[in-house]
This record gives C-alpha cells, structure tokens and sequence, in this order.
C-alpha cells in the first residue's frame, strides 16, 4: 500500500505534455493537393466557359425558371406539410379503418418513382378523359376536360405532393412518437382541449425531432422538381436546358444551374438551422455548438 | 367535514385481461386530504387517473362535484362525453404528476398561463398576474423567465403544482409528487403541500411519504391487489393497522 502511493506522489509530480502525433499532417496534406488539383482544374480547363456561365448566370431565362422552381418548391412542401401530417394523424389515431388508409397511402406513394408519378398525372387524361364533380355514380355537377385542368405545372404539384407527403407522414408520425407520454396527460389533466393540446403542446415538442429530416426532404424536394423538365415545366434545368439546345454551350449552362442549386440550398440550410433553435428552445440539446469541438484539438497537436 | 366533492362507486379496470381495480368504492369530503399508500402494482395510481378520467374505468362510476366524469347524463341513462366536453370536466381537477410533466417548450410562467388562457379562456393579463402570484406562493417568484430544465426537481414539482392551482380547482390529485426527486428536495415540496392542505383544499395524494400522510393526512387508505384493504382517521392506520398487510407493508416501509 505503501508504496503504491509513494508511487502516486512521483506520478503527481509529473507535467503533462501533448501526445506527438507523428502523421497528423497526413490527411491535411492530402486535402490540399487535392483542393490545389481542383481548382487549377476550374482555372486552366478552358472548356468550363466561366465567360458563358457569367453571361447566363442571371439572365431573364434562368431568373424565370428559378422562380418556378421555387414556387413549386415552397407550394409543394407547404402542401406536403399538411398533407403528411393529416396522414401521420390517421395512422396514430385509434380507428382501424383510418390507420390502414393511411398505412396503403404512405405504401404507395413512396414506393412509385416521383418520375413515374409525374408522368402518370400528366397522362391522366388517357385514363380519366374528363373530371366532374357530383354526386358519386349520380348527377354531376361540373365537368372539365382532363388535359385543360391537368396542365404541366399541376401534374407537377399534385406527383410531386403525392410523393413528398407520404415521407413526410412519416417524419411528423415518428416526431409525435419522440414526445414523452407524459406530456400529453399533462395537457389532458389541465383540460386543454385536444386539438389545442396537439397544436400548442405535442407538435412544438414533435417539430424538434421532425425538423431535420424535414430540412432533408425539403433539399430533397427542391433537386426533384428538376425531372418536372421531362414534362416541359420551365423550371430552372429545363431553363438552360432550352438555352443551350439553341446554343449548345452544354457544359456551362449546366453550371449555372448547378451554382443556382448551391446557392439555394446554402440559404435553405441556414433557415434550417434557425428553425431548429427555435423549436429547440428549453431544451439541453438546442445549440449543438455547446459540443466542445474535440476533434479541432487533436488535429493541431 | 361537509358534502362528499369525489365519489367512486365500483370502480374496475384492467389491462388485457389482467385486474388492476377491483371495485372501489370511495368518497372524499369538501376539505378532506386523503393519502392513498400500497406497494407498487396496487392500483394506487390508476385509481387517481381514473378519477380525472385520464383513464376510463371498465364500470363503475365516478362523480366530482356531482358530475359523472367522462359521462353526461341524459334522464335515465349516461352517455360517454366527447372528448371536448372530457376536457372541460378536467378543467375542475389540478393533477400534479411523479414525472413533473412541465411543458419544456414553454417557460415556467408560460407553464401556469397556458391551461387558464386556452382552456378557460382567462384574459392574457390576467392569467399573468395569477400566475406571478402562485410563483411567489411556491417560493418561485423570480423563476417565471425560466425553462423548467434549468430548475432543480424540486423547484420543478413545485411550480407543477402551481401550474396546476392556476386553473383554481376543486380538487388536487397528487401521484407521488416526490418519488422522483432526490431525498434533499422532498421537503420542499412536502411545505407546499402542507400549506395546501391547511389552505383548506380538497387532496387526494398518493405517496410513499409515510411521516407525510401521518401527519398531514385526515384519512388513510392502505390498497392492495387493487382493492382498498384498510381505512381511516391516519393515526389509527397507520400505528395500529387493523389488517395484517398493512402490518406488513407498513414495517417494510417505515424500517
């Protein structure tokens, strides 16, 4: 015994020093050649065309066709939003009947490929070639031809909805699921009603967890309307897509639309960002930038 | 000790086919603090969540205040309320939780506002000026700005009980407010507690707190397989025990 703490004295005396690492430099050095290797790429290739790419980058066209996908963008995820939701709360409800629909709504909406849905709803009119509302197998009230009322946009809207809520059905449902039990009694001891327990109590907690994922569908979401091009939308691919069938400067046209998408989903991310602070209030795992960055500290050693 | 405010008249639930009530029958006088104790699995708690009618019971029935909760009645018959009109009956009934239960998204004056502004339908201003006012009865006045996770448990239960005085109830039911805290913060807890009793509110209080209820309880209800086995004034139950598992529960608790 004796001597093991005599020994803890001598070990007490001793400074502490770093650790030497002797192949930290290793992945930096890589990182930088490849880094160096990529943009000399970008510089000296002079087939990128920067010229043509800064020519277009904010032409009517472009611009025009950024709007569109933004549009449908925004009009899809907020549709998607309630849709998904009123879906998650029919499979957590208690009937049956209601759980299965759901159950059979997210089965097939998220096994068709968003191509293949947005094809589909644009050749509804082979099926259906006209659309009344009325009474069902009585009188109709209003009919329309199928091809007018299904135009490219709203084939778009309604595939790409189809397709977004049935995930996002999913996202809300497992959401809800994350909130404690707890809070839900306590809602209903206090005689909330249960409506105003979902909207003010068990959703806010619920969007803590929903709110990445969704940030995730929502970039998803935005790169999928591009296919809406197969059914000649003007969005922001079909854009420079018509541009360079006419000039065929291929390559930086496809550029612009890549800088576009960049830039876009730079700006989503930061919204994503203060959307989860803000649901993350209250919470220990709100700002995840609390983490000490340990990773930074052995890197430099 | 004036009109009965609770009265459960045969009273069972159970789970899949296993019992846990086993028809109770109880009345709890306007005033009257009631301590419910038992071993774990003795049906104490489904008994309190019954009586708010967080759970349905199987059959019997449960009046608060003459109303027959998660019921309506209709001259000869009961049919089952909506769940709008559920609410509203529990409006009546403050519920303090073992968990706390405390709204994280919400800060702590926020916490008592909520139920009382949506709910009832109190003035915003209002509902403030009440909920400050129970903050400092609880010993809390400067904690309102706060979110719940940054209070101690303690502190915690204590503004869940005045989350749950903020919508001036008739009765408080308490389910072991202070199993989940740690031994130090229990007396904080029981003080407010004490005083609540002493106010003159009806309580049904479920606990593990023997010194607790033999001191503060007027009646204790010693329940068992889902059956109340043993009752009365809480000096008589609980130092001499007519029943011999009380005996037995109770030198396993107090030893």
């Amino acid at each position: 015994m004796a001597a093991s703490a005599e020994a803890g004295d001598v070990l007490a005396g001793l400074p502490v020093r770093r650790r030497v690492r002797v192949w930290a430099w290793a992945p930096h050095v890589v990182l930088v050649v490849l880094a160096a290797m990529g943009v000399s790429a970008l510089v000296t290739n002079r087939r990128f065309e920067w010229g043509v790419v800064g020519r277009y980058l904010l032409s009517v066209d472009v611009v025009k066709g950024i709007g569109v996908t933004l549009g449908m963008t925004a009009a899809v995820m907020v549709l998607s939003m309630v849709l998904g939701t009123v879906v998650a709360l029919m499979r957590l409800s208690g009937g049956r009947l209601l759980s299965w629909s759901a159950g059979l709504f997210v089965w097939v909406f998220r096994s068709v490929p968003m191509l293949v849905q947005l094809l589909f709803w644009y050749n509804l009119a082979a099926l259906f070639p006209q659309l009344s509302l009325g009474v069902p197998w009585g009188p109709r009230l209003v009919t329309w031809d199928t091809n007018v009322l299904i135009s490219p946009l709203m084939a778009a809207v309604i595939g790409l909805t189809l397709h977004e809520s049935a995930f996002l059905a999913e996202v809300v449902r497992s959401g809800i699921g994350s909130v404690d039990r707890g809070q839900r009694d306590a809602a209903m001891a206090l005689g909330l009603p249960p409506a105003t327990a979902f909207r003010r109590i068990i959703l806010p907690q619920a969007m803590r967890v929903i709110v990445p994922p969704l940030g995730n569908q929502l970039i998803q979401l935005l790169k999928a309307t591009s296919l809406v091009s197969v059914i000649a939308l003007n969005d922001l691919l079909y854009s420079v897509q018509l541009i360079y069938a006419r000039n065929f400067e291929t390559v930086p046209l496809l550029i612009v639309a890549v800088l576009w998408y960049l830039v876009i989903t730079v700006v989503l991310t930061a919204g994503q960002r203060y959307v989860e602070r803000h649901f993350g209030r209250g919470h220990a795992t709100a700002d995840t930038r609390t983490v000490p960055p340990r990773a930074a500290n052995g890197g430099e050693a | 000790m004036s009109a009965p405010v609770i009265v459960a008249r045969g009273v069972r639930k159970g789970y899949g086919g296993t019992a846990v009530l086993n028809g109770i029958d109880l009345s709890v006088a306007e005033g009257e603090v009631v301590c419910v104790i038992g071993p774990s699995g003795s049906g104490k708690s489904t008994l309190l969540r019954c009586l708010n009618n967080l759970e349905d019971a199987d059959s019997g029935v449960i009046t608060v205040g003459g109303a027959p909760m998660g019921f309506e009645r209709r001259a000869d018959h009961l049919v089952r309320l909506g769940p709008r009109a559920a609410a509203r009956q529990r409006t009546r009934i403050g519920m303090v939780f073992q968990n706390f239960n405390l709204f994280p998204h919400l800060t702590v004056l926020d916490n008592l506002t909520e139920a009382p502004c949506r709910a009832l339908g109190v003035p915003r201003a209002e509902a403030v000026r009440r909920g400050r006012e129970l903050l400092e009865r609880v010993g809390l006045g400067d904690r309102g700005d706060a979110y719940p996770r940054l209070l101690s448990g303690g502190q915690q239960q204590r503004v869940a009980i005045a989350r749950a005085l903020a919508m001036r109830p008739a009765v408080m039911l308490f389910d072991e407010p202070t199993s989940a805290l740690d031994p130090e913060l229990v007396d904080e807890v029981l003080k407010v507690m004490r005083d609540l009793a002493r106010e003159g509110m009806t309580m049904v209080v479920v606990t593990h707190e023997i010194r607790f209820a033999a001191e503060v309880a007027d009646r204790v209800i010693f329940m068992d397989g889902g059956a109340i086995v043993e009752q009365g004034p809480a000096k008589t139950v609980i130092e001499s025990p007519a029943q011999p598992r009380t005996r037995a529960f109770l030198t396993r608790v107090v030893a």
